[in-house]
């Protein structure tokens, strides 16, 4: 029972990452059907600006100071910064491919997955990248079970993502703006909606969500890696396929089940093969009902 | 579009270890930059027309060549090509030996994945999961059982096809993206098993002692006589996958003259109309993914045979993306295309000896470039139109 609660948390700390990977995927699937494979990169790039800052902030010695306070700005910095990567990358990549085949613009994208990883490669180096040890002490103990400051930070800075993002989608203009566009991008044209923006946006929020996993797995695991973006990638896909492709609250909720699956998935059954329980629930779910848990109306040509 | 590389620079630029230093950082900053610059005055210069003079003169040889092309038969130009290749061992010593073998088992990849892309239009993640399975098939015959390599192959060949059927069936009823995402899991899967599955494939350690493909070499000594010879000599090697590549090579053009090469093209074209036209899509499907499944197997058992040794490593989703671009630089459902992408990408990163860091980062932005401006690939394949589907949105 100890064991089973411990994964319980462990398993909600992990779904809450895989769930701020997912909002990425499935945003910009539902604006423009298309793919994301850079997604994990925005995610990798958030990882390494986190590491970068932090690092920086501790050798002037601010972090020791002020600890909370250097997290914040850095998660911002790095958030700002891969909203801003995400728009170039959709300027360059997809954009001019927004009328040509599929296809060619999943190969694109494929593209720029390889490209950002190898860059952050040549640039930062192939070895994994260690994080201040700032905020990885301490923790509540009940019995047996661990709960750290640190997962509770996470999922605390989780849920207040996600309530975020929920107001801007549901309560307010941009957000009234994105739906439109996702739901028909020649009508919300020409009730005067400039959809090339909302689509940027729409980057430029995905990434930046991915980009405060980033940081959160790096602390959580201490170190980053320049392949760090792409199975996190493949497994936030596979919870917002789950969740509905396009559906908000459906890739919260699957990032957390496949969070909790993978947990659960390598403390009872193998822990070798834990990477390869999420494939399969990709799998299963495509098969058995590819409109996901909470699935929308999917018309034949997405599927 | 310059401000926008422009923007990735903070990426490329700090280099933390509590300080900040440039120099490392700055110089892959500075080559993308170079780059991008290059090709970004080169198209703007074409945008307004200061190159249609070049263009002229270019097209004017190009013209020239085809003329020349036309004139000459056919047949000569597959004689002329096969005289080069029976004859390039020859000339050429060890390393030259060793790049064309290479460039030959990718030819043999990529014309098995063009099948699948190229003809049929599925983009698959994870094709070099049959290349292993054809790898370890013939791996794990030659150590465990002693089984030569010629009669492996086909097994190779059929468990690498059994394997593609079994990718294939679940993946059937999804379309373009989700069929990508899929078979990248797919992919991934089959690597993880190989990983961890120690009993049969010795887990991240590989496999050792995998034994060269043999002949019967007629011997004259005592009398006639049947002699077997383990064909260890990178000369020999060059001949056997030749020979399978060649093969490849006619099967793929007969497959795609055929009924079911124009049926796979219906079905790149428009899924739903050729389906109303009678075209059994779900069956064909199958057949285009155990086909291209048979093609890696055959190119991995060769791999196995040649390298003597399999990891997981040699399979890991960065192979997918070198065959992958290799067909869709060369251009799609081109037979030549493929081959001349593969000679490129095995063969450019050999001249380019010093940039061996940069290779795939070349390689990643050039599918970004190739998609953007010329989609089709080098050489575009003869027959190619554009899927209905996606002119309506």
């Amino acid at each position: 029972m100890e064991f089973f609660l411990q994964q319980l948390i462990n398993g909600l700390t992990l779904g809450g990452i895989y769930a701020l990977i997912a909002l990425g995927y499935t945003m910009v699937y539902g604006i423009i059907q298309l793919i994301n494979f850079a997604h994990g990169e925005f995610f990798a790039a958030g990882g390494y600006m986190g590491v970068i800052l932090l690092s920086f902030l501790a050798g002037q010695g601010y972090l020791q100071t002020h600890p909370w306070l250097c997290l914040g700005g850095a998660m911002l910095l790095a958030m700002v910064f891969c909203a801003f990567l995400a728009m170039a990358v959709e300027k360059v990549a997809y954009m001019p491919l927004r009328k040509s085949t599929r296809l060619a613009a999943l190969v694109s994208a494929l593209g720029m997955s390889i490209f950002l990883s190898n860059g952050l490669m040549l640039t930062q180096g192939v070895y994994d990248k260690p994080y201040p040890a700032a905020f990885s002490q301490g923790g509540f103990e009940f019995g047996n079970i661990v709960v750290s400051y640190l997962q509770i930070m996470i999922v605390l800075i989780t849920i207040g993502l996600l309530i975020f993002l929920n107001i801007l989608v549901f309560k307010t203009r941009i957000g009234k703006a994105m739906r439109a566009t996702a739901q028909d991008k020649v009508m919300s044209a020409l009730v005067g909606i400039n959809s090339n923006k909302i689509i940027s946006l729409t980057f430029a929020i995905g990434a930046s969500l991915a980009a405060a996993a980033g940081i959160m797995v790096g602390l959580y695991y201490g170190s980053v890696n320049y392949t760090m973006g792409f199975v996190p990638g493949i497994k936030a896909f596979a919870a917002a396929v789950l969740g509905g492709i396009g559906n908000i609250t459906g890739a919260m909720l699957g990032g957390l089940i496949i969070g909790m699956v993978e947990i659960f998935g390598a403390g009872y059954i193998s822990g070798q093969y834990k990477d390869v329980f999420a494939f399969i629930i990709l799998i299963a779910v495509l098969y058995f009902r590819p409109t996901g848990i909470m699935g929308e109306n999917v018309d034949d040509t997405r599927v | 579009m310059v401000w926008l590389f422009g923007l990735l620079w903070p990426l490329l630029g700090i280099h933390a270890d509590g300080t900040l230093s440039f120099t490392k950082a700055f110089n892959v900053w500075f080559y993308i930059f170079a780059v991008t610059l290059v090709i970004v005055v080169v198209v703007v210069l074409q945008k307004q027309g200061i190159l249609d003079g070049f263009g002229r003169s270019l097209g004017a040889g190009k013209t020239g060549l085809t003329a020349v092309y036309a004139r000459t038969p056919q047949w000569a130009w597959i004689a002329a090509v096969a005289v080069l290749a029976l004859v390039f061992p020859i000339f050429t010593g060890r390393y030259e030996q060793d790049v064309a073998i290479n460039v030959l088992v990718y030819v043999c990849l990529g014309l098995g994945l063009n099948i699948v892309i190229g003809l049929a239009g599925m983009l698959d993640l994870g094709y070099i999961a049959f290349y292993g399975v054809g790898a370890y098939t013939y791996a794990l015959l030659s150590v465990n059982f002693q089984i030569p390599f010629w009669l492996s192959l086909p097994v190779a060949a059929f468990t690498a096809c059994i394997a593609g059927c079994i990718i294939g069936y679940p993946t059937l009823r999804m379309r373009g993206d989700y069929l990508a995402i899929v078979t990248l899991g797919f992919g991934e899967i089959v690597r993880i098993i190989l990983n961890n599955w120690m009993e049969l494939t010795n887990g991240p350690n590989g496999i050792l002692g995998i034994k060269a493909p043999g002949i019967f070499f007629p011997s004259f000594a005592e009398g006639f006589s049947l002699e077997h010879l383990y064909l260890k000599k990178l000369h020999y090697l060059y001949y056997v996958i030749l020979l399978l590549a060649v093969l490849t090579v006619i099967a793929v053009r007969r497959l795609n003259i055929s009924r079911i090469g124009r049926a796979w093209e219906a079905i790149r074209e428009d899924e739903t109309a050729a389906e109303l036209m009678g075209v059994n899509t779900y069956r064909l499907k199958l057949l285009a993914y155990a086909m291209g499944a048979i093609f890696a197997g055959l190119a991995g058992a060769f791999f196995a045979a040649r390298v003597r040794f399999v990891s997981p490593e040699s399979f890991t989703f960065l192979e997918s993306a070198t065959v992958l671009a290799m067909v869709v630089l060369g251009g799609m459902a081109s037979i030549p295309g493929v081959i001349l992408g593969a000679l490129a990408l095995i063969v450019l990163p050999e001249i380019f000896r010093e940039f061996e860091l940069y290779r795939m980062l070349c390689l990643g932005g050039a599918m970004v470039m190739m998609m953007v401006f010329k989609p089709s690939g080098f050489i575009a394949a003869k027959r190619l139109g554009r899927r209905s589907e996606e002119r309506e949105g």
